[in-house]
């Protein structure tokens, strides 16, 4: 125990203090919040400069409604007889929005055209579509003799209650929240797989090459070594991790002070309305959000992404471990490392398209269960799962821990072997003799 | 005289191939026992069950008289032939690492590391990583970590490859000093010389067997020949040569010498060597008589080849 204290300690300090890790940790945040900085500058440059389009509405109907803002600049260009509106338009503007003159307004319902070189955008088409419609709206409404104001206020924003059978009662938008929150543990746990597994892989390679492994083992046990690397790239990754959120939070606060990056701007709505949508709606929703997410089982699902993390991240990573143990390089391990990678990757999939539309199907169900796609499938399931449904979450956890325990014995095997062989890369009928040895 | 090492019908077979058959093996307390054999025979797989870094299919290693556990790591020094260190750990932090796997404790292991790097005069090296340092200079850090814990039993696999001359006889002297102070050691090489001039103990492994086992002298009195060569100066070479033949095969042979003398290797067979000695006294001035010891190089050789 002792012994793999120091072996675990090892291998943290090695890791942490190696200079790719120290500059990884704390360039890629900085990399990450740069590129959001400098694609949010540019696209607001893009703003800046905004498309430059004529109006020819000889009539009067619609360009009044039609006002500059930072995106569209509008020019009206009613004076001009139609020809020369046309033809001065195609030279100096981006486009022309030509309101023919009509003999009942009602009639531009199908007669407003847009006229230019490169076909708008689907946000301008929507823009100009509504703005005809509320004029024609409220022309038809005065022809009705109904007041606007009124039938405004008349209007009822009625909200759908959902409940389950059950009897508790289900809310709006929870879903989405599940799926990211699911999806968010599941795609972590995957992402620190991949690198970990990795990194415990190649620190085997590495003592391989250097000829160091077999004074250690003369020292401890095989098996020792290998939970000691397992254990000790896992804390300094859980470390780098921990890292990334902190970097990460303060510098998307820094980014989101200082350069006033709106992160999600709704080009339909103008900005008053906006603001006003925003804090009646985005109120109502956010209070819904957080009364969603106290709902959760918050409590299981923490505890579950403890279990899963280190359950899947000890049965890949033994594997890793193995395979560092059986070949002499880096390029050798390609070939193993294939069938760790494709669970993990289905896993991903599984959750991402058959978990969201049915999280208790057949497929995401069995998928949940397997041990080596459960990590990922199983903790997207788990916001969804229901009472009846805690069968499946003990079976896949008893299943995990069996299978994790069951791989590591069998990746043990063949490290003791591997770690003393060199040569030639082996088969893997070879890797199957190596477990009588 | 009792055994620090006993290998008591040891098998080790790696699926269909064996690797040790039935090798036993007794190392006594004291003693520089030199492990020899061709490549391939089973030596390294032997230090390595003794190493318990794997274990023999059936048999059993006794150290100290007691059977091998994992308690016993501490007793033992291995130097295997495959070796080096981790190359970008600083030297110091590294010997303290492997010394405390040992066993040691960390004041322990940094009060002997001290001891050892005044020694060898390398205490600046203390801060500097592996791969900072030649390969010579790696090889002492090695050797100083295999010494540290101040085993019972040292095993060095090939312990001179990657020495220059002086260092290699530094470590041979340490070696000596060790084993005088009771460090028992088995000496796996195929540098013969250092094995005559090292060991007082050999055993020969040929494919996955053991063949010879016994103290140096013993082996070389198993297979003695009673082989002098002589040198003689004399007039009278048919004369003598007829003597000679007479009792005894007669074989020419070289050595160097300062005279124009004749150089005969004669095997004297049962005849004892004095009467060698009086046929030749009889015909001129004999300048060299001397018994052809079969060096280890030779019963190595020919043990292998039979």
């Amino acid at each position: 125990m002792n012994k793999l204290f120091l072996i675990l300690k090892r291998e943290f300090i090695a890791k942490v203090r190696n200079k790719s890790f120290i500059v990884m940790t704390f360039l890629s945040p900085m990399l990450f919040v740069g590129i959001a900085v400098l694609v949010g500058y540019l696209s607001s440059m893009n703003k800046d400069k905004a498309t430059e389009i004529a109006i020819h509405d000889e009539g009067g109907y619609v360009k009044s409604t039609f006002k500059n803002n930072k995106d569209y600049h509008y020019t009206d260009i009613s004076a001009m007889p139609f020809d020369i509106a046309k033809d001065s338009a195609s030279k100096n503007y981006e486009g022309l929005l030509y309101i023919p003159k009509v003999d009942s307004i009602q009639s531009l319902k199908d007669k407003v055209e847009y006229i230019s070189e490169n076909s708008a955008s689907i946000n301008f088409i929507g823009q100009v579509e509504e703005k005809v419609d509320s004029v024609l709206t409220s022309d038809r409404l005065k022809n009705l003799g109904l007041d606007e104001q009124m039938i405004v206020g008349a209007k009822v924003n009625s909200n759908l209650k959902l409940s389950k059978f059950s009897g508790g009662e289900s809310l709006k938008g929870l879903n989405e929240i599940k799926i990211a929150i699911g999806g968010f543990m599941g795609y972590l746990i995957m992402m620190f797989i991949v690198i970990y597994g990795n990194f415990v892989m190649r620190s085997v390679i590495e003592e391989k090459t250097n000829r160091i492994i077999e004074i250690i083992i003369s020292s401890v046990k095989p098996f020792q070594l290998m939970m000691g690397k397992i254990i000790g790239n896992s804390l300094a990754g859980i470390l780098q991790f921990l890292i990334w959120i902190i970097v990460g939070l303060l510098l998307a606060f820094v980014a989101q002070t200082f350069f006033g990056l709106q992160l999600s701007s709704n080009a339909s709505m103008s900005p008053e309305m906006m603001q006003a949508a925003e804090q009646s709606a985005g109120m109502l929703k956010l209070q819904s959000y957080i009364t969603e997410i106290v709902n959760l089982p918050l409590g299981l699902m923490l505890f579950c992404f403890v279990i899963y993390f280190i359950g899947g991240y000890f049965l890949y990573s033994s594997l890793y471990a193995a395979i560092g143990a059986a070949v002499d390089s880096e390029t050798d391990s390609q070939q193993f490392l294939l069938p760790i990678i494709m669970p993990l990757i289905l896993g991903v999939y599984i959750g991402f398209f058959t978990v969201i539309n049915d999280p208790h199907g057949t497929v995401a169900t069995v998928f949940s269960i397997i041990p080596l796609t459960s990590p990922i499938v199983m903790l997207m399931r788990i916001p969804f799962l229901e009472p009846q449904h805690y069968w499946q979450l003990i079976l896949s956890i008893v299943l995990l821990f069996g299978s994790f325990i069951f791989v590591v014995w069998f990746a043990a095997k063949i490290y003791r072997v591997g770690i003393l062989m060199y040569g030639k890369k082996p088969t893997w009928k070879e890797l199957f003799k190596w477990m009588k040895y | 005289m009792n055994n620090i090492l006993e290998v008591n019908n040891v098998v080790k077979k790696y699926g269909d191939y064996t690797a040790l058959n039935n090798v036993s093996l007794a190392v006594p307390s004291g003693s520089i026992y030199g492990l020899l054999g061709p490549n391939g025979a089973g030596k390294t797989t032997l230090i390595r069950i003794i190493n318990q870094i794997t274990m023999p299919d059936s048999g059993k290693v006794l150290l100290d008289g007691k059977v091998l556990n994992p308690n016993h790591i501490q007793y033992i020094g291995y130097l295997p032939e495959e070796r080096g260190l981790y190359k970008t750990m600083k030297v110091g932090e590294q010997c303290l690492y492997l010394a405390q796997l040992k066993g040691l404790s960390h004041q322990e292991a940094k009060k002997q590391l001290q001891f050892w790097f005044e020694k060898f005069g390398i205490q600046e090296w203390w801060n500097k990583k592996i791969q900072e340092l030649s390969k010579g200079m790696a090889q002492k850090i090695q050797f100083v970590v295999t010494v540290l814990h101040q085993p019972k039993l040292l095993i060095l696999d090939e312990p001179f490859s990657g020495f220059d001359p002086v260092n290699a006889n530094l470590i041979k002297d340490e070696i000596i000093e060790l084993n005088k102070k009771g460090t028992s050691i088995i000496f796996s090489t195929h540098r013969m010389e250092s094995v005559e001039e090292m060991c007082n103990h050999i055993a020969l492994i040929h494919k996955s067997n053991k063949l010879i086992e016994g103290k140096l002298n013993d082996v070389k009195q198993q297979y003695r020949s009673n082989t002098f060569q002589i040198g003689i100066l004399t007039n009278n070479i048919e004369g003598l040569m007829y003597q000679l033949t007479q009792k005894f095969e007669v074989n020419p042979t070289h050595f160097k010498s300062l005279n124009e003398d004749i150089k005969l290797e004669i095997n004297v067979g049962n005849h004892s060597s004095n009467e060698l000695l009086s046929i030749l006294t009889n015909f001129g001035q004999v300048t060299h008589f001397v018994e052809k010891i079969p060096s280890v190089n030779d019963i190595f050789i020919q043990t292998v080849s039979q």
